[in-house]
């Protein structure tokens, strides 16, 4: 495999992440199971003609898309690869909506067109006037990852090229309320930052976007991408063999990984996963968990990415991320990992460079 | 008439999502496309959606739009001629 580099990250969540020179210091309590992002001022970054018509996936997708092509110094990637769990739900709602209102008559184009999974893809490729490849995966809690997976693919043949990977998920009113329904969101409000010590079923929901640009070494690489592995189903056992694999498969050992950062998101009935992991291989490892403050969604897991950028960049890990006691001599490998309903399971490993 | 050009303003900044525009600030007589509100192509097919399911007026030839869709007087003044509710 080639090598494959973070030389551009830009996140938007349920925190102040766009600011580059902070790294979760002003943290919001949000109170509730199901949370919107910490919006930027998009006008900064998308022309008012254009966003009239946007949804909140597009707007955060164009937004992050935007700034990590900035901080990389790339002005035009050679692929755009983006992932979503859900796709623009919002528009699709609207656009449903309207067939039931309306008697399947006077159908507007623009939610139609907004609708589908690889528009905020089409919407950052417009907006660059990129015609290069441009592929969106919708593979659950995986589907980050797996843009990840096919960007490592497309270096290993021609490392000379820019790619623009990015994941996007939003809260829509429907949907959402589905997901509250069917147990996968905690029935009760509760304060999200207490989150992991819940003793009870679902998560939080919220949404956001990450993007970054990955392509050959350079005097702005944040991170290396030693690999990326997903697993679609298993036992917490198979999942700990798995990642013992993984790491070994990179000619490291356990005891080569500085930190760890855990999807934990919980939920009492698939927390297993990690848990099983911390008191075992990871036990004496520095343990960090983000979903107390961003909640969960199907790309949540690209917040990790955004995590251990910022930590190479800083040195420095807030304590908020925390989970044990303790701490790494040093960060030169750190190791994430994320499940979802005990599916779709994302292993990836980044090193400093 | 005049009613008429008012309630087409509201329903062209709600429709199509003009969120900055203000009703007052889409005179009668400007161009909807290029230069004036700068609508586009996209903006036209929302656009004849809105006459047929608010005024009942189904247009046969999508380019009649063109000249129809000039400016919100020359809009209303068709949707008079021609609406059926």
């Amino acid at each position: 495999m080639s090598d494959c580099f973070i030389n551009g990250i830009a996140s938007i969540s349920a925190q102040p992440t766009t600011d580059p020179d902070t790294f979760l210091e002003d943290i919001i309590s949000h109170k509730e199971a199901i949370f919107r992002s910490h919006d930027p001022n998009y006008k900064e970054y998308i022309k008012p003609a254009a966003m009239r018509r946007m949804s909140k996936s597009v707007k955060m997708g164009v937004t992050t898309a935007s700034m990590a092509l900035n901080n990389s110094g790339v002005e035009m990637p050679d692929a755009i690869i983006t992932g979503t769990g859900m796709g623009c739900k919002q528009d699709s709602e609207k656009f449903l909506e309207n067939i039931l209102n309306n008697d399947e008559q006077f159908l507007t184009p623009t939610l139609f067109i907004q609708s589908t999974h690889n528009t905020v893809g089409g919407q950052v490729a417009l907006g660059l006037g990129c015609k290069a490849y441009n592929v969106t995966y919708v593979q659950g809690a995986a589907s980050f990852e797996t843009s990840v997976m096919d960007a490592q693919l497309m270096l290993s043949e021609e490392s000379e090229i820019n790619i623009l990977v990015g994941g996007i998920d939003e809260i829509a009113k429907n949907s959402t309320l589905l997901h509250k329904l069917d147990g996968q969101i905690k029935e009760d409000d509760i304060d999200v930052i207490k989150l992991l010590d819940s003793d009870t079923p679902g998560t939080v929901a919220s949404e956001g976007a990450t993007f970054m640009v990955l392509g050959a070494e350079t005097d702005k690489s944040l991170a290396k991408v030693i690999n990326v592995e997903t697993i679609s189903e298993g036992t917490p056992l198979e999942i700990k063999a798995s990642i013992e694999k993984f790491i070994l498969n990179q000619g490291l050992s356990v005891e080569d990984i500085d930190a760890v950062v855990l999807g934990n998101n919980g939920d009492v009935g698939y927390d297993n996963y990690y848990n099983n992991l911390q008191s075992s291989i990871f036990s004496d490892k520095e343990q960090l968990c983000y979903k107390h403050l961003i909640g969960d969604f199907h790309v949540a897991s690209s917040f990790g990415f955004w995590i251990g950028c910022k930590i190479f960049e800083t040195n420095q890990v807030p304590a908020i991320l925390k989970v044990n006691d303790i701490s790494a001599k040093k960060y030169n490998n750190i190791l994430l990992y994320n499940q979802y309903l005990g599916k779709n399971h994302s292993i990836a490993l980044l090193q400093r460079c | 008439m005049a009613e008429l050009r008012e309630e087409l303003k509201e329903k062209l900044i709600e429709q199509l999502s003009l969120e900055d525009v203000e009703v007052s600030e889409i005179g009668d007589n400007d161009p909807l496309f290029g230069d004036g509100l700068g609508l586009d192509s996209i903006d036209a097919l929302e656009l004849i959606v809105l006459l047929e399911k608010d005024y009942g007026i189904k247009l046969k030839d999508p380019k009649e739009g063109k000249a129809i869709f000039e400016s919100i007087s020359v809009m209303a003044d068709y949707i008079s001629k021609h609406r059926t509710k």
